[in-house]
């Protein structure tokens, strides 16, 4: 009886909560599919119209196509300069983890508003002007993953002994490169993979930077968005399931890795 | 190829000492010395790029960020900072900053730390997915998020609607204060959950058995056994989600076009706005906000070290 009890307590809390969290993006989504949805408690009919025009929009293609550029460019800036280091510090350097792991510290702590007051004036009348480029948001996106592709990176190295691959490769002749490359890289894919995945999902969500130091001179998705706010609540509606989908896909996708991972090795120690 | 370059090395040196002895641990020195600086080399030659790159988009900002803020056109001064304690408006972006941050942060852990002790007791697939989709709703904020609540408690909203139908609301108005509240609320509860979603990993069942057995009731067993091992993890929480909500700027500033008054949307609208531009102040503001922001993790760690659990480890 009272086991039944505290079973229906533990339910209810956790469908309320789960509820709650749910209901802003089921209710974006109801919303754009709707014909008209005021001042009332249920829409009046629904449409696919709202995509069709969003969709139809140059803008928005232009947009997604920019911000897809500095994403990708942060995110290989990011793999290509953190990785080596992060190998570099678990097979001969690991006095460098010490200090790498107060230096991902950084970007969380310092708020975006607080760099790009910096940034802001570093980047517009220097030599370097790079202010309303798409190259401050790769510099500055590239600052934003650090912690996450560290995080994922090193998680999965945990897993992988590199000193002893590194000198098996190389008893059998190969160079330490090469041993990096084509051994060691292979088995930390899936670390990758997730850094990947989860940088995607945090910067196509990035609207500070995009705004304060950028703006409209390369307006990526967010800015579009933030711009149409003006436009029919039910347009910027199928806008921001359009952003949550490719969130959701790179979300789902990123802790199957990690899930797939997870078994993988709770297999082995069995 | 390097023993090549030890060679010579070794045959440069050879003249000087006439001991072989000294000879053959003078080769052993300077190859382990060359090695030694080929090493160090490497590992400043792979570790260059990321550190100018890091230098020059995290760490110039906020130098210049520091010393502008003891600038005052040109000169050397404490001006920009006898302004900020003077000015009422930004006491008022102070105060509303850090009553955001607290309410929200202080709710969000309460909500998360019942919702995870109800999570604890479900079955695995249940709880890896329900942790996925915690992870999802964290991506839900800034822009999006303000739109999305603008849609459900705006004017006409549908929630405004039917809560004003039972009759629990009169009048609520998403801009307003609890509105905001509502927002911060939300972004905060997915990260308070993940963060302390590991914590309750310390707490064993058989303590919750030994404590009931003992003659506890449930209450009891909260607040003298499981709050006092959780502390430190809660706390920990809230430090993060308070800095977190300090700095938050995309979603007040989508759901009020940058017009309330809070500490961020002061700064930005200092270096970005239209109508008064004075990055100095900007600075001195932000100088501020980091300062709060560090004085809230010395309390932390005061607290911390008041309790027993934390002395343990």
């Amino acid at each position: 009886m009272l086991k039944n009890v505290n079973h229906y307590y533990h339910k209810t809390i956790i469908y309320t909560v789960l509820m709650l969290m749910a209901l802003p993006i089921l209710a974006t989504l109801v919303y754009s599919f709707s014909t008209k949805w005021g001042a009332t408690i249920l829409p009046d009919g629904f449409t696919f119209k709202w995509y069709i025009d969003l969709f139809g929009d140059f803008r928005f293609w232009s947009a997604f196509l920019r911000s897809a550029i500095v994403s990708v460019g942060a995110l290989a800036l990011g793999l290509v300069l953190l990785i080596p280091i992060i190998l570099l510090a678990c097979h001969s350097a690991p006095i460098l983890l010490k200090y790498l792991n107060y230096i991902i510290l950084i970007p969380f702590a310092i708020p975006p508003v607080v760099s790009s007051v910096g940034l802001l004036q570093i980047y517009s009348d220097s030599a370097l002007n790079i202010s309303g480029t798409a190259y401050i948001l790769i510099g500055t996106y590239f600052t934003i993953i650090i912690p996450f592709i560290y995080r994922s990176i090193t998680n999965s190295l945990s897993a992988v002994n590199v000193h002893d691959l590194v000198d098996a490769a190389r008893l059998l002749g190969s160079s330490t490169f090469k041993a990096f490359i084509l051994v060691v890289l292979p088995n930390i894919k899936k670390g990758i993979l997730t850094a990947v995945f989860i940088s995607l999902s945090v910067l196509l969500g990035e609207f500070v930077f995009a705004n304060i130091l950028v703006g409209t001179q390369y307006e990526t998705l967010q800015v579009y968005l933030y711009s149409k706010r003006v436009a029919s609540g039910h347009f910027t509606s199928a806008l921001v399931i359009t952003y949550f989908a490719f969130i959701f896909l790179f979300t789902v996708i990123a802790s199957y890795i990690g899930t797939k991972n997870e078994l993988r090795s709770s297999k082995k120690s069995v | 190829m390097k023993i090549n370059k030890i060679d010579k090395s070794v045959s440069l040196n050879a003249y000087k000492t006439d001991s072989i002895t000294l000879d053959i641990v003078h080769q052993r020195l300077q190859s382990k010395q060359y090695r030694r600086f080929i090493k160090l080399l490497k590992c400043l030659l792979i570790c260059a790029p990321f550190a100018i790159v890091f230098f020059m988009f995290q760490i110039e900002p906020m130098l210049w960020v520091l010393i502008n803020s003891f600038k005052y056109e040109g000169q050397w001064s404490l001006y920009n900072y006898t302004m900020l304690l003077d000015d009422a408006f930004i006491h008022q972006a102070f105060y509303n900053s850090f009553y955001f941050a607290f309410l929200s942060s202080l709710i969000s852990t309460v909500i998360a730390l019942v919702f995870i002790n109800s999570l604890q007791k479900q079955k695995g697939f249940l709880k890896n997915s329900i942790i996925s989709f915690i992870n999802m709703c964290s991506n839900f904020s800034g822009v999006p998020l303000a739109f999305a609540f603008i849609i459900i408690l705006g004017m006409n909203g549908f929630v405004t609607l039917l809560l004003k139908d039972i009759g629990l609301i009169d009048s609520f108005s998403i801009y307003g204060k609890t509105g905001i509240l509502v927002i911060y609320t939300y972004f905060q509860i997915p990260l308070a959950i993940l963060l302390l979603y590991g914590a309750f990993d310390a707490l064993k069942q058989e303590w919750y058995d030994a404590a009931r057995m003992l003659g506890a009731n449930f209450m009891y067993y909260v607040f003298k056994v499981a709050l006092p091992i959780l502390t430190p993890a809660i706390l920990g929480t809230m430090v993060i989600l308070i800095a977190n909500a300090l700095g938050a700027y995309a979603s007040i500033y989508a759901l009020t076009s940058g017009n309330y008054n809070i500490l961020t949307v002061r700064i930005a609208s200092l270096v970005s706005g239209d109508i008064y531009l004075d990055p100095n102040m900007a600075a001195a503001i932000s100088m501020l906000l980091l300062l709060s922001m560090s004085f809230v993790v010395l309390i932390n760690q005061l607290l911390l070290k008041r309790t027993y659990h934390a002395k343990k480890r």
